[in-house]
């Protein structure tokens, strides 16, 4: 007679939740507009072509190759030179203090070892805490810098140019040695925008029936637990794949990350995932007294998220227990499998591993939502 | 085992807060077809009963059928026959009137649903108004509505929380009409109310006070078992003598209305003499009619006594 779960009435759940997610101008405003605001926030960060960084150069030679050098780099648009007077001590607190990105020392035999075809060294010390920002500009002074200086080399100074470089390059990234590249950010920031927003929206889902008084109605129906979670998770996970699409739209298009894997694999494992921060979503709706409350453990859940989940940090530089902690974490998981889609190209079986752990964290979930969801109003 | 002609027939229903007992071993035996009235001051523990009786709460103790099914147990088969309105309105204010009507219609399976709800619409006279947001209608509008979203799925018992409550007297007689009407066609009506001339239109009453079942029976059997007695005093200055009645030996309780007293009591006898030895000019004095008004006042005077004793004594 009341079967355990009613298709028809899990429909009037979902229907009943699109109709209202389509009246909730600013939920929906958020939906859409949180990937989108974000994606211009870190749009900075993970600019493939900053210019204009802030750069002091110690030019100890007098010759005329150092100070092409200083020009050519000038005129890239790369580096803006400033200062530069001043002790090679003085000129590295610049780039203590941040004022500077960048500093190129250029010893005072530059020229002339340069003309005995000796290959000195200039030494260009990165600030590359924001590796993102530096890296791109050190892998265009590499280029620029030889042909600034090998335009020089011309009439009997032609024999100096060789297949290699007249002179050495070398570079200190000072403070993050291990520069994490910018590909990592946009796939990245799909897994943050899916949790901050599908938590929070979701833990709200129940907790609002229950503040607004219609928990009361809904519990009188035959509705059952199931239906009710099911319904109000289903109109969600098409949220999260909109978003998804977007965020993948603008990493192609916007900062043209490459896109190696298929694109379908991503959408099924997303599937998961998505699902699994629902289903987090609902669990804190089930527990919390008010809409308040349920935001505050919708944001307890996403800092444990983004700091553990290796989007911000370095996974491999975290402590064990941080690392224990982030690989209970479905954003951990869903990181990797993004990245190894999109960026490695990995197929399903690279996939399986990190997808049974966001499958297990989905099901002892729903499992304990379903079970914290009141039938009645006790 | 059970009386098939019972639509409600439970025993010793109990519901506790922490200490605090609301409702207190409370047991009502409703006929099919019958209206059912419940009285009782506002905290008596109504709205709790009526929500263990649709499976929203869960009894501390007590047993019973609901429909002929058992309250603890198959919860699922009494909610797919019941309809209930809640006091509070409790349908989605950001669904349009249809939407709420069809989502309802939905989730009790109701068959040839767009035909039904697009005849309680018209029943409703809203089918102009059914795009428009529930949260933007009107007290009244939102009761009318409440009920025939309640009654969409034909259940064979309605439980009605104060259904009443706010509405304009032309609406609310309209509301009676269609109650008489459901009754009449086998439906069992079980409805809370403060309302006195309600409470008439009612089959039977129970009383509720402080989660104590304090009477129940017929309008007229409330007023037999009550064992009061009332006599009217009228004229003018009549409102300023309920102090001095209340004093008078056998006087149980005053009440006003308007220019005319209500004085009632259980020991006739007394009372009546008390009575006709004040003889006061131009105050006119006659038995009348015990009504259920003075009968829910004594029984709540009394049980405020019981449940106050400690106060008092004080
Ligand atoms: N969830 C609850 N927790 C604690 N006390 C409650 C709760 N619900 C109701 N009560 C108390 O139970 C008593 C009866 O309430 P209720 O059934 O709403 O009375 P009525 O409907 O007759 O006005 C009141 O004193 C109320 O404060
Ligand atoms: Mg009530």
């Amino acid at each position: 007679m009341t079967s355990p779960f009613s298709l028809s009435r899990f429909w009037a759940m979902v229907l009943k939740e699109f109709v209202q997610m389509r009246r909730d101008r600013l939920t929906f405003g958020m939906m859409v507009g949180i990937p989108l605001l974000q994606l211009i926030l870190f749009g900075f960060a993970i600019n493939s072509d900053p210019k204009h960084l802030p750069a002091a150069v110690v030019n100890a030679d007098p010759g005329p190759f150092s100070r092409n050098l200083v020009s050519g780099l000038q005129n890239s648009g790369y580096f803006d030179i400033r200062g530069g007077g001043g002790t090679p001590a003085q000129v590295r607190r610049l780039l203590d203090l941040g004022q500077v990105q960048f500093v190129l020392s250029i010893p005072s035999d530059f020229s002339s070892r340069l003309l005995r075809g000796e290959r000195p060294e200039v030494l260009l010390e990165a600030d590359a805490t924001d590796p993102a920002a530096t890296g791109n500009a050190i892998a265009a002074l590499q280029q620029l810098a030889e042909i600034a200086v090998a335009r020089d080399l011309t009439g009997p100074l032609s024999r100096l140019r060789r297949d290699e470089p007249p002179f050495e390059l070398r570079i200190h990234r000072c403070y993050n040695p291990e520069a994490v590249t910018q590909y990592n950010i946009v796939p990245g920031l799909m897994g943050v925008v899916l949790t901050m927003t599908l938590v929070i929206i979701t833990a709200l889902a129940i907790t609002r029936e229950r503040e607004r008084g219609t928990m009361e109605n809904l519990l009188a129906t035959p509705l059952r637990p199931a239906e009710v979670m099911l319904g109000k998770i289903v109109p969600y996970i098409l949220v999260g794949y909109v978003q998804i699409s977007l965020i993948l739209v603008a990493a192609r298009y916007l900062f043209d990350v490459p896109l190696l894997g298929s694109l379908m694999l991503l959408y099924a494992v997303s599937l998961v995932f998505i699902a699994a921060n629902l289903a987090v979503g609902l669990t804190f709706s089930t527990l919390a007294r008010n809409q308040l409350q349920a935001v505050q453990m919708a944001f307890f859940f996403f800092l444990p998220s983004i700091l553990l989940s290796g989007f911000m940090f370095p996974f491999r530089g975290m402590p064990g227990w941080a690392q224990g902690v982030g690989e209970v974490l479905p954003l951990t998981h869903f990181l990797r499998l993004v990245r190894g889609i999109l960026l490695k190209g990995n197929g399903p079986a690279e996939c399986l591993p990190h997808l049974w752990p966001i499958t297990l964290f989905l099901a002892v979930m729903l499992a304990v939502g379903l079970k914290r969801y009141r039938k009645t109003l006790d | 085992m059970t009386d098939a002609g019972l639509a409600i027939d439970v025993e010793g229903i109990t519901k506790r807060y922490g200490s605090h007992t609301v409702v207190n071993r409370v047991g009502l035996q409703v006929r099919r077809g019958e209206i059912y009235g419940f009285l009782g001051p506002n905290g008596s523990g109504k709205t709790t009963f009526l929500r263990m009786l649709c499976g929203l709460l869960t009894p501390d103790a007590g047993s019973g059928r609901c429909l002929g099914y058992d309250l603890l147990r198959e919860a699922g088969r009494i909610k797919s026959r019941v309809g209930y309105m809640t006091q509070k309105f409790s349908h989605y204010e950001d669904l349009s009137i249809e939407e709420n009507l069809d989502f309802i219609a939905r989730v009790y399976g109701v068959a040839d649903r767009p035909a039904v709800v697009r005849r309680c619409l018209e029943q409703l006279g809203l089918t102009d108004r059914r795009k428009q947001l529930a949260g933007e209608l009107s007290g009244g509008w939102k009761q009318r509505l409440a009920l025939a979203a309640s009654l969409l799925h034909n259940p064979e018992l309605l439980l009605l929380d104060e259904p009443t409550a706010g509405v304009d007297p032309k609406a609310r007689r309209d509301f009676w009409e269609e109650v008489h009407r459901l009754a009449a066609g086998g439906i069992t009506v079980l409805l809370t109310t403060h309302y006195m001339d309600e409470a008439e239109r009612c089959h039977r009453l129970a009383y509720l006070a402080y989660g104590d079942l304090l009477a129940s029976g017929t309008p007229a059997e409330l007023v037999r078992t009550s064992g009061l007695r009332t006599w009217r005093v009228e004229g003018t200055g009549a409102a300023a003598l309920v102090s001095r009645l209340r004093q008078l030996p056998g006087a149980n309780q005053v009440v006003p209305f308007g220019n005319v007293l209500h004085v009632s009591g259980t020991d006739a006898a007394r009372l009546e003499a008390s009575l006709t030895g004040l003889n006061l000019a131009g105050l006119h004095v006659a038995p009348a009619e015990t009504g259920l008004e003075d009968v829910f006042i004594h029984l709540m005077e009394r049980s405020r006594d019981n449940f106050g004793g400690k106060e008092r004594a004080s």
